[in-house]
């Protein structure tokens, strides 16, 4: 449960090697947390992951094999999860990039993008508001992008799974209002880490703990949508205003 | 296509994220940590036991009026049941007790045994509780000192258990005792209160005859407690929570006898009336309630005492329900709530209430709700909070981003001396704090099991608390 003052005792995180799950789940209250589940596709981040979080103390840390793309899998998986207690906080945190130039030469890799941002987080996202409002409480956390604001010429297959999944959350979270859960839509500017290494950093770069802080304010104030940093907000209503021949000329 | 053959197809779906009529979110008194519920107001014991045999995974639970400063009458998903429709009671005045079913509140029974010539044994600061919720909390009043918790004068109570069978419990009966006790400041976790009879004291008047004297530090407060107090019946003290003296107003008094009327008071020697004022505005934003706003409030409020004044009267309300008069005043802390933070340590260890003080001040936690009282021995009930000490009760905003850290080095030194929080008032403790500091928890858990087997009864603050 959560308490009084908004400290959680368990979480989990789909998507468990993420960096700005991670950065959350370090940014949230730990007095009294005691269960964090870091679910996703075995490997050393994943692990190393899970010893970090130990080392901050956490009683429980487990890991769990999860792959997005399993949709099959999912509803067994969720249930499993929560019947061993409540999950207080769910961060939905996995996706991929891809190269945007390959990803127009061999679009296998466009369906594989897709169906892990999109359709494996819509799969997974289902399960997951269905134990939330069967537990009465708890918060569903999902990682959206500003890039799916505005389609670039640069990312926009991600970005077109992030616009997608965007709007899945937000309706979620309004066929969600008055289940006692709540979906948190964050979307990030472009934020240093494994996904985005060698890229060229765009305006407002950030860091994963900048962001992990932003979420649990939010999380704290009852918010449904974050920007990541906060300002970007104002930059992204911006962004859009800019018509389509003027924005298709600027450096991408 | 046959559309219409297909939206009847899709109606017919029933689609897990879709809400019920009888949800409804729950959160206690501080508004904190809602969750959501399917509520229901039985009107029978065949009602509330049904509902025990069909219980799901999540479990259900009895809430009364609400007034729980926590998650203690809410549980995420469960069964709630609505106690207040079951509200019927008998006064037998030859006994000097009543019968009731427990969702009557002790404001509609003070309504019709004070005209009379009768009090409830313990009251709390407000008189919406359900004499349910008083047993499950193991209410204490002002006069703890002199005269237990609530549960210490219910005579018998019938109780549904874990399985749905009505139970008749008695502390009386060496039978059903440990059950009895379980039940009492067992949060409802035991089993579903149905009806109880508690003893009544006799009055003379409804008037409170009222000694009152405003003490210049906490010094002088503690010290005129530990004097004085084993001369009153009732007695509290109220802190200036935001003076750097810790300064207060004591009050203590006994119910007026029919000799301290004037003649015309004397004509209507139990007279009860309650005067309600307005409800706190609906919307408070947050912050409203600042450290400046509790200091103007609280001056007025020493300001408004006497000096030093015995004898005075007041009514019933004005002495133990002063803040009844404002609807819904747990309003004015804003959307992100409030919480109590009350402890009870022994009397050697009474400088915690002053480093408590000291410390919520430190981290500009205003409060305007500060209150302290001695209380005397427990009683049998493993869970129940009083033991012989000082307690003190303070109301902070839960918005305040560094209480928890605060609280928690609190919990340490009270847990380090003996002390332990009122599940009735936590919000926030943790786990292994409760069971620190309630060294029979293992005792209490042994029972519950037995009446509980299926895990039926839950709320917020058992799967919080690992209850």
């Amino acid at each position: 449960m959560i308490d009084a003052l908004g400290e959680p005792q368990s979480i989990l995180v789909l998507g468990g090697s993420s960096e700005i799950a991670l950065a959350t789940v370090q940014a949230l209250p730990r007095a009294r947390m005691r269960r964090v589940v870091l679910a996703g596709r075995p490997s050393s981040a994943l692990d190393d992951a899970a010893v970090a979080l130990g080392n901050v103390g956490i009683p429980t840390v487990e890991v769990a094999e999860f792959d997005a793309t399993s949709t099959d899998n999912h509803g067994a998986f969720i249930d499993e999860v929560f019947d061993n207690g409540d999950i207080d906080i769910v961060i939905l945190a996995f996706g991929v990039l891809g190269d945007q130039m390959e990803v127009e030469a061999d679009p296998s890799q466009a369906v594989h993008i897709a169906t892990v941002n999109y359709t494996g987080a819509v799969s997974v996202g289902l399960h997951v508001a269905r134990r939330l409002r069967a537990q009465g409480h708890g918060h569903l956390v999902v990682i959206s992008s500003v890039a799916g604001d505005r389609a670039r010429r640069a990312n926009y297959v991600y970005g077109s799974t992030k616009a997608g999944l965007d709007a899945f959350a937000q309706g979620l979270g309004d066929a969600l209002v008055g289940s006692g859960a709540s979906v948190l839509v964050v979307r990030p500017g472009m934020v240093r880490t494994r996904m985005t290494q060698g890229l060229p950093e765009a305006p407002m770069t950030t860091d994963p703990d900048v962001v992990g802080k932003t979420i649990v304010q939010a999380l704290r104030k009852g918010k449904h949508t974050v920007y990541a940093p906060g300002p970007l907000r104002l930059l992204m209503t911006a962004v859009k205003a800019v018509p389509r021949p003027v924005f298709r000329k600027l450096p991408q | 296509m046959n559309t219409e053959g297909m939206s009847t197809e899709r109606m017919a779906v029933d689609s897990p994220l879709a809400g019920s009529e009888q949800d409804q979110l729950l959160t206690g008194w501080g508004r904190t940590a809602p969750s959501r519920a399917q509520v229901s107001a039985p009107s029978s014991a065949e009602d509330i036991q049904a509902v025990i045999r069909a219980a799901g995974p999540r479990g259900v639970l009895a809430r009364g009026l609400g007034r729980s400063y926590g998650d203690a009458a809410q549980s995420g998903g469960a069964s709630v049941f609505d106690m207040t429709a079951l509200h019927a009671f008998d006064l037998d005045i030859e006994a000097g007790t009543v019968t009731t079913l427990a969702g009557a509140s002790v404001d509609e029974i003070l309504r019709a045994i004070v005209p009379a010539g009768f009090f409830v044994p313990v009251t709390a600061g407000t008189r919406f509780v359900t004499v349910g919720g008083a047993i499950a909390a193991d209410i204490h009043g002002k006069n703890h000192h002199i005269e237990g918790t609530f549960g210490s004068h219910v005579t018998r109570m019938s109780v549904i258990d874990g399985n749905g069978e009505l139970l008749e419990l008695s502390p009386d009966d060496p039978a059903t005792a440990d059950m009895f006790w379980v039940t009492v400041g067992g949060m409802g976790l035991t089993g579903v209160i149905v009806d109880a009879t508690f003893r009544l004291i006799p009055i003379e008047t409804s008037r409170m005859s009222v000694d009152t004297v405003r003490c210049v530090d906490l010094d002088d407060v503690m010290s005129r407690m530990i004097e004085g107090d084993d001369d009153y019946r009732y007695s509290v003290a109220w802190i200036d929570s935001v003076a750097p003296s810790g300064r207060g107003v004591l009050t203590r008094g006994d119910h007026a006898l029919r000799s301290q009327l004037n003649a015309k008071e004397a004509a209507h020697p139990w007279e009860y009336a309650t005067p309600s004022l307005p409800s706190a505005p609906a919307f408070m934003p947050n912050g409203l309630l600042n450290a400046a706003s509790v200091r103007a409030f609280n001056e007025a409020w020493f300001r408004k005492h006497p000096k030093k004044r015995d004898g005075e009267l007041h009514s019933i309300p004005s002495f133990f329900h002063p803040l009844d008069g404002v609807r819904d005043w747990n309003r004015i802390y804003g959307p992100q709530g409030f919480l109590q933070y009350q402890f009870v340590v022994p009397d050697a260890a009474g400088w915690i209430v002053e480093r408590t003080l000291a410390r919520l001040k430190d981290v500009g936690a205003p409060s305007f709700l500060t209150v302290l009282k001695r209380f005397g021995p427990a009683n049998p009930a493993p869970l129940s909070f009083p033991q012989p000490g000082w307690t003190l009760a303070t109301d902070v905003p839960a918005g305040n981003n560094q209480l928890g850290p605060v609280l928690d080095e609190l919990d340490e030194l009270v847990a380090s001396e003996g002390g332990r929080l009122y599940l009735a008032k936590d919000s926030r403790q943790s786990p292994s704090m409760l069971a620190r500091t309630y060294p029979r928890l293992g005792e209490w858990q042994a029972i519950k099991d037995r009446m509980d087997p299926r895990g039926v009864f839950t709320s917020d603050l058992g799967r919080r608390l690992s209850l």
